[in-house]
């Protein structure tokens, strides 16, 4: 049984969970993979220095992990406040 | 059978394909036409965003171009990934809960005017058009290099083959045929980059061998992006995986280039309008991660395609007598992408700054590698019929977009309001039609500004629709003044200093940039031109009406209206 629709917490709530996901993706890009990619290639994990890693690799995994995050938790939110 | 041969026979294959799936998805309504009737499923909709997107650029340059660039070349992988998120979160489902048919069209309702909807109209034409005629000559270089035909014949079939589909099928036809160009130039850059990976590091996925370690030679053993570094001291270059030393683009312009092609991503309304085929608002939200999956493949492979070949490349070719240069450099030496000058006369291939003698074209970087890696001829062929499908599924996906922008936005709403279904249809094939020619036309004989524009319609997108689709969607206070004045100031700014930059001073150096952003990241300045501008006057207009406050109320609502359903 779904509950009473409630659009402004439901936007609220979607609010919330976009302001997380685009710090990190902020700080995943920007913050790891330009502004402290020097340091952070002082840092090796395998073969790879770590700044240069974010900027080649890991920010598009963190891209899609953060998008099915995004759908997954928007899927429950839909359902939560009966507006899906 | 030789190349050329298995090279005609795949490309025939494919094309034969592409009109087979044209003609079953043919359409008879304007729904269908402009979006597909929304009935394609999340997954195959990730599948045609990830065609549609991927150029031939993308395919065929981006690899190379890494490779070149070392670090930098960053900006091409994280700008043109990471618009995804944006889109996911702040645009897709919004836009597919309004519904209707272009991007163009929300924006005029939603700001209350026409004019606002004329100017993104008119962006929308200028931005795809600048875009296409890169497509359409990617088309014809690739036939006149794997199949020795005239660049303007190439374009010519590539054209006929889009004109097909597009006008026949419109969006529903588009879709179809790019999941299965998705499908081939997946394959076609796996293929060979695998091989690669394997003969380089002796591990078959590139991910993985980009951070293992060099299998054979001198360097047998050592990290290979630590090898990568060596030889580039060695040729006293700075070093790959180095982020902003002398010779490098700075910190500000990696950013402001990476922030203007994700943003520009997000705005770009070819891209855009993929989002309202599917069922709702929920299934965008999925078929935005779909879409980043299917691309992010090719943009984690690409980065390491760009290592493995710049090793080989430096190891194989540095300091080698040119009698004994590999039977590779010899084929491509005939098609002008790969040259020797031997400057000091010697006969061996000096590579080192200052005193280089060998000329790389970019795109060898992929077209090359089956060869390099050794890889039978139909695989060869297989990259031709995936740089094709990579040229041909982002052509057809623009034509589509330049013409709902004529027929739908233009046409129907504002020149003849009272035009049937039948007649908007029939308008819209004849627009695609012209739009076809004029592409062709741009492919065959590019005028000078296009393609000096053409890096630049991201800058463009980012710097008109994006701020005021998320005004849109996220405040119900932008008014139609502000919206107006963002759009327009956004992408004069950003067209105004591309144009002086690239036409006017070419030869302007860092110094003279605006806070040392080159014409590539300037719009992220557009972007924040038009924000501000946007809201600061919607501060001093009048607020939108009571409807419209209504409207931005019910699309932040996946749920359909019973009305709509």
């Amino acid at each position: 049984m779904s509950e009473q629709p409630d659009p402004s917490a439901y936007w609220r709530a979607n609010l919330r969970l976009m302001a997380i996901l685009l710090s990190i993706w902020f700080v995943c890009s920007y913050v790891l993979g330009i502004f402290l990619v020097e340091p952070l290639n002082e840092a090796r994990v395998g073969g790879f220095p770590l700044g240069f890693w974010f900027a080649h690799q890991g920010s598009i995994y963190v891209f899609v992990v953060l998008i099915l995050v995004y759908a997954a938790v928007m899927d429950r939110l839909d359902r939560r406040y009966g507006v899906g | 059978m030789n190349v050329q041969a298995w090279t005609y026979l795949i490309v025939t294959a494919t094309f034969a394909l592409y009109i087979g799936i044209a003609w079953w998805s043919r359409v008879r309504t304007t729904s269908g036409f402009y979006v597909a009737g929304r009935g394609v499923p999340a997954v195959a909709n990730g599948m045609a965003t990830g065609a549609d997107w991927m150029s031939a650029a993308s395919f065929i340059s981006m690899a190379g171009l890494i490779s070149f660039m070392g670090y930098t070349g960053t900006i091409y992988l994280m700008g043109w990934t990471g618009g995804y998120v944006l889109l996911a979160l702040l645009l897709a489902p919004y836009l597919r809960k309004y519904g209707k048919f272009t991007t163009s069209e929300f924006v005029g309702d939603r700001y209350y005017s026409d004019a606002a909807r004329l100017v993104a109209a008119g962006c929308t034409i200028f931005v795809s058009f600048t875009y296409i005629a890169g497509q359409m000559r990617g088309v014809g270089v690739v036939f006149s290099r794997f199949l020795e035909v005239e660049v303007h014949w190439g374009v010519i079939i590539g054209v006929v083959i889009v004109f097909f589909y597009a006008v026949l099928g419109g969006m529903r036809g588009i879709t179809y045929t790019q999941v299965a160009q998705y499908c081939v130039l997946i394959v076609a850059f796996l293929i060979p980059a695998a091989a690669i990976s394997w003969k380089i590091t002796g591990n078959p996925i590139p991910q993985f061998g980009f951070g293992g370690t060099v299998q054979d030679g001198q360097q047998a053993g050592v990290f290979l992006l630590e090898a990568l570094d060596a030889l580039h001291r060695e040729l006293r270059l700075p070093e790959y995986t180095a982020a902003f030393v002398p010779g490098k683009k700075s910190m500000i312009d990696v950013t402001a280039i990476a922030l203007a092609l994700m943003v520009g991503t997000a705005g770009l309304p070819h891209v855009l309008v993929r989002f309202y085929t599917v069922r709702s608002a929920r299934a965008a939200r999925w078929s935005a991660l779909w879409a980043l999956v299917f691309i992010g493949l090719l943009y984690t492979t690409a980065p390491a395609v760009a290592a493995f070949a710049r090793v080989n490349l430096i190891s194989t070719l540095h300091n080698t007598s040119y009698s004994e240069v590999p039977e590779w450099f010899r084929s491509w030496e005939t098609t002008g992408l790969i040259s020797f000058d031997d400057q000091n006369g010697d006969g061996v291939i000096d590579m080192s700054d200052g005193a280089n003698e060998l000329t790389v074209d970019q795109d060898i970087m992929v077209l090359a590698n089956p060869e390099i890696a050794e890889l039978p001829a139909w695989v060869v062929a297989l990259v031709a019929a995936g740089g094709l499908a990579a040229a041909l599924s982002t052509a057809a996906g623009l034509l589509l977009v330049i013409a709902s922008a004529i027929s739908h936005d233009i046409g129907k709403s504002i020149l003849w309001k009272d035009m049937s279904s039948r007649r908007e249809l029939l308008l819209a094939r004849v627009t695609a039609s012209v739009a076809v020619i004029v592409a062709a036309y741009f492919g065959i004989s590019p005028p000078g500004f296009v393609a000096q524009v053409v890096a630049f319609a991201f800058g463009l997108a980012a710097s008109s629709f994006f701020p005021v689709l998320v005004l849109g969607i996220f405040t119900r206070s932008t008014t139609k003044e502000g919206a107006i004045a963002g759009m327009s100031s956004g992408i004069l700014f950003t067209g105004a200093y591309i144009v002086y930059f690239r036409l006017i001073r070419p030869e302007a150096t860092a110094e003279d940039w605006l806070f040392g952003i080159s014409p590539e990241g300037i719009g992220a300045v557009g972007m924040l031109i038009n924000f501000s501008l946007a809201l600061i006057v919607s501060r001093f207009t009048k607020p939108p009406p009571e409807e419209v406050q209504q409207l931005v109320s019910e699309i932040r609502l996946p749920r359909e209206r019973a009305a709509d359903g």
